[in-house]
């Protein structure tokens, strides 16, 4: 395959196959860092009192939080939201970007389809912690049954149950299908030992040939044809959930398509303070260059202005409708007494992102990781105020309230980053962050060594 | 030229067979006149969207995209008429007889700032395309980067411009027609028909090139890409239109479902046969991989769909600006599409006439020559 010799190496410092193999899976052998130790440490404190709030949530009930007759939705579904967003990136990078052949997926693939199964997780266990009762989550399956009691198909929410446990198992099958022939590696590599014995289990009996690969990859191609609709339709979905609703704020059609390019733009901001952060720990800045960092920045502010331009047609179609409640909504967002939730969401996700346009910024590591961080806050803000500010005033000025979370609200949303984080800091130790079959698939072809050569190569 | 010929005979028929009143004329005048500019912007987005993502396969087809997009004046000149008849089409300029509505909306809907508003979109769309294509040209001689770096920044510009201004002009000239409604997916959803469509205009003109002995170089790896364009892109379109319905069924508000209720209560037929050509004909016709490599079913699917999205443009108009009882589609309404496409194609033509068909000095064009679709 001939590649322009304008392209940046997606590969830096000449390496070859097995300088690959030995860069990647060297976090893996060996004693992992004290730095290793004190992350997990914290990651599994903030679990530890995530599940003690579980806890109490469980056993004295929805009460403990600081819901109310009008908030009925608070920081649950808020963090609900939130995650499932930052889970999109995984996704869309395996099955979007694989459709539009960029090659520097390869780089990131691996470690942003592991965040978002992360993610999934973290997000599956709001709406179930918010039915109260933990077995009525034993409910919301269509099955047949002998009671003749089905659930209510024309609830969105019950759609969202399908489109979740859809996504989360087709991601997971796409990352573990990835995984494979790596792992295949790592058990060659090992010695005899317990952890040789894991990993064989773990290949499925892989050897890596012809015939295995084609069946890998018509499998990656039709799991990643049925992953490309999934990305649309799982926020779709969680948008539904406001926008079928007749409440000022919830109700608009532009939410569907609005909601999946701010779950992207949310997704690829924890991708980037993640990679940013583990490219410098596990010493991979050959293969998660700045290049690849600047192609994320870039899909930052498409999908970032995107929002932006939603906020606003929200806005004028507010006026425009002539429907005082939608235009009173709005005008409380912007004013009311949560105007600062508003300006967070604004500044955040639609002023900072812009500073992209400047290519020094988009290349700057320190400017990138900051403006992710802002991203990641400006989109769980955003939700915020689309829940509870379009709550707390609702049409019986009577009923008006305000809501504010609770310590048990804060500690299960701690909980889910600790969640997070030791699923990360596991995986980080026990599987390549690169996908090693995928990076040496495009190393010939974008490889440093490679491009400079004049980037002819036989296929 | 003979469709040209064609299609004004038949104009001038419907016209005076037909009956047709002010209403019927103008939307149809409107109704071709965004077809028109709709082609040529999908076309300079594609264009536009593929330089500043600096995407190799599709320098092969590019200089097609771009004389298409290179006639944006031509969609200019047929969309500004419908000022003049913006009496028929836009009751909201009706200003001595506003409802209460009506008058609020009047900070945006007014004579003065639609003339204004339209201005500045074609003002705007015309100089920065023609920037790009001017650009774009000038590197068939001189390879110098510095013109592809001036390309890109072109791009950008236009995008950021065409983003903002897309749904602005959807509200404008197809939105306002039914003054009381509104939908925030609205100029998202016309952007989408538009870009599918030209999309389909892209593929049709590269089949008849090939014809007539141009385009050789255009593989079926190309074909394949543009099938898979077609397809996917007419996917979202369903999606958005899903999007769109479902949430205003669902949430059943009066004010709302207006819309759809007088599309299936009129124009029944239509409403279904639009969601099938647009959708359902594409996605069964170009699913599987063959199809979409082999130019006559990508040729006839494309033009399927440029016909769907025909339909989709008069479900937009026609029950707001002419109503039920007295649209249909007739001899005028073929004919003086006829002319409109005829018009289109030759200045499209003429526009491929005026540099080489194949962009040789981009950088990325040896690219589009070396890459392999996954089987």
């Amino acid at each position: 395959m001939y590649v322009s010799p304008l392209r940046e190496p997606l590969v830096t410092g000449a390496k070859s196959y097995k300088d690959v193999t030995d860069d990647i899976t060297k976090p893996m052998e060996g004693k992992p860092g004290k730095l290793w130790y004190v992350g997990l440490a914290t990651a599994l404190l903030a679990l530890g009192f995530g599940g003690f709030a579980i806890y109490v949530t469980v056993w004295e009930g929805i009460g403990s939080w600081g819901l109310n007759r009008t908030i009925g939705w608070g920081w649950g579904i808020t963090n609900f939201v939130w995650w499932v967003g930052i889970g999109h990136a995984g996704t869309f990078i395996s099955a979007i970007l694989l459709l539009f052949r960029q090659k520097w997926r390869t780089s990131i693939n691996r470690s942003a389809e592991a965040m978002t199964i992360f993610a999934v997780m973290c997000a599956g266990l709001f709406p179930l912690l918010h039915m109260g009762r933990l077995p009525l989550g034993f409910f919301v399956f269509p099955y047949p049954n002998t009671r003749d009691l089905w659930v209510n198909f024309n609830s969105p929410l019950l759609w969202d149950v399908f489109a979740i446990s859809t996504y989360f198992t087709v991601s997971l099958l796409f990352w573990y299908m990835g995984l494979i022939p790596d792992i295949a590696s790592i058990r060659d590599r090992l010695k005899d030992g317990i952890r040789k014995q894991i990993y064989t289990v773990l290949s499925f009996g892989w050897t890596g040939s012809a015939r295995h690969w084609s069946r890998h990859e018509s499998m990656s191609l039709i799991l990643a044809g049925l992953a490309a609709p999934l990305v649309l339709s799982v926020h779709s979905i969680v948008s539904m959930d406001f926008a079928t609703s007749v409440i000022p704020g919830w109700h608009t059609t532009i939410f569907p398509p609005y909601f999946v390019a701010g779950a992207v733009f949310s997704g690829f901001a924890m991708v980037l303070t993640l990679m940013i952060i583990t490219r410098k720990a596990l010493n991979l800045e050959n293969y998660i260059t700045v290049g690849h960092v600047e192609s994320m920045n870039k899909v930052i502010i498409a999908t970032g202005s995107i929002v932006g331009i939603a906020y606003l047609t929200e806005l004028f179609m507010a006026w425009y409708s002539g429907v005082v409640y939608e235009r009173y909504a709005f005008v409380n967002r912007a004013f009311g007494p949560y105007w600062w939730a508003y300006w967070i969401m604004m500044t955040c996700n639609v002023i900072t992102p812009q500073l992209f346009w400047f290519k020094k910024i988009r290349r700057n590591l320190a400017a990138t990781f900051v403006i992710s961080i802002f991203v990641n806050i400006g989109m769980w803000f955003e939700r915020f105020v689309i829940i509870v500010t379009s709550l707390h005033r609702d049409f019986l000025p009577s009923s008006w309230a305000m809501y504010s979370p609770t310590w048990v609200e804060v500690g299960v949303y701690i909980g889910t980053f600790g969640l997070f984080f030791t699923m990360f800091f596991l995986f980080i130790r026990f599987f390549p962050v690169i996908a090693i079959s995928e990076i040496k698939s495009v190393l010939k072809s974008s490889g440093e060594n490679f491009i400079k050569k004049g980037g002819r190569n036989e296929k | 030229m003979a469709a040209a010929v064609v299609g004004f005979v038949l104009t001038l028929l419907g016209y005076f067979t037909g009956g047709v009143d002010g209403h019927r004329f103008w939307a149809n005048i409107l109704l071709n006149g965004f077809m028109v500019i709709g082609l040529t912007l999908g076309a300079g987005f594609f264009v536009a969207v593929h330089l500043i993502a600096e995407s190799g396969w599709q320098t092969s087809i590019q200089r097609i995209a771009e004389a298409i997009g290179s006639n944006i004046w031509l969609g200019a000149i047929m969309i500004v008429p419908i000022l003049l008849g913006a009496h028929s089409l836009y009751h909201w300029t009706h200003t001595e007889h506003l409802d209460h509505i009506l008058q609020m909306k009047q900070g945006y809907l007014n004579m003065p700032f639609f003339i204004l508003r339209m201005f500045i979109y074609l003002a705007g769309w015309i100089f920065l395309f023609h920037n790009i294509r001017k650009v774009s040209l000038m590197s068939d001689v001189n390879p110098d980067l510095k013109l592809f770096n001036r390309l890109r920044t072109f791009s950008g510009i236009f995008i950021v411009f065409f983003a903002i201004t897309s749904s602005t002009s959807a509200w404008d000239w197809l939105m306002s027609i039914d003054a009381h409604w509104f939908s925030t997916l609205y100029g998202w959803y016309t952007f989408i028909g538009m870009f599918v469509n030209s999309i389909a205009v892209i593929i049709i003109f590269l089949v008849l090139l090939q014809k007539m002995g141009y385009m050789n170089h255009v593989n079926d790896e190309h074909l394949h890409d543009l099938g898979k364009y077609l397809f996917g892109f007419s996917i979202f379109w369903a999606y958005l239109w899903v999007s769109q319905y479902l949430l205003i069924w669902y949430a059943n508000i009066p004010e709302e479902t207006t819309y759809y209720v007088t599309r299936i209560k009129g124009f029944e037929t239509l409403f279904y046969v639009n969601v099938i050509v647009c959708f359902v004909a594409p996605f069964f016709a170009l699913m599987a991989r063959g199809t979409k490599r082999k130019t006559t079913w990508l040729f006839y699917t494309a033009i399927i769909v440029f016909l769907g999205h025909w339909v989709d443009l008069y479900l937009a108009i026609m029950p707001g600006a002419v109503g039920a009882e007295h649209s249909h589609i007739g001899l005028f309404e073929i004919g003086l599409s006829v002319l409109y496409v005829a018009i289109f194609a030759f200045f499209v033509f003429k526009a491929l006439t005026k540099g080489s068909l194949v962009p040789e000095n981009h950088p990325y064009f040896k690219e589009s020559f070396d890459y392999e679709n996954i089987k």
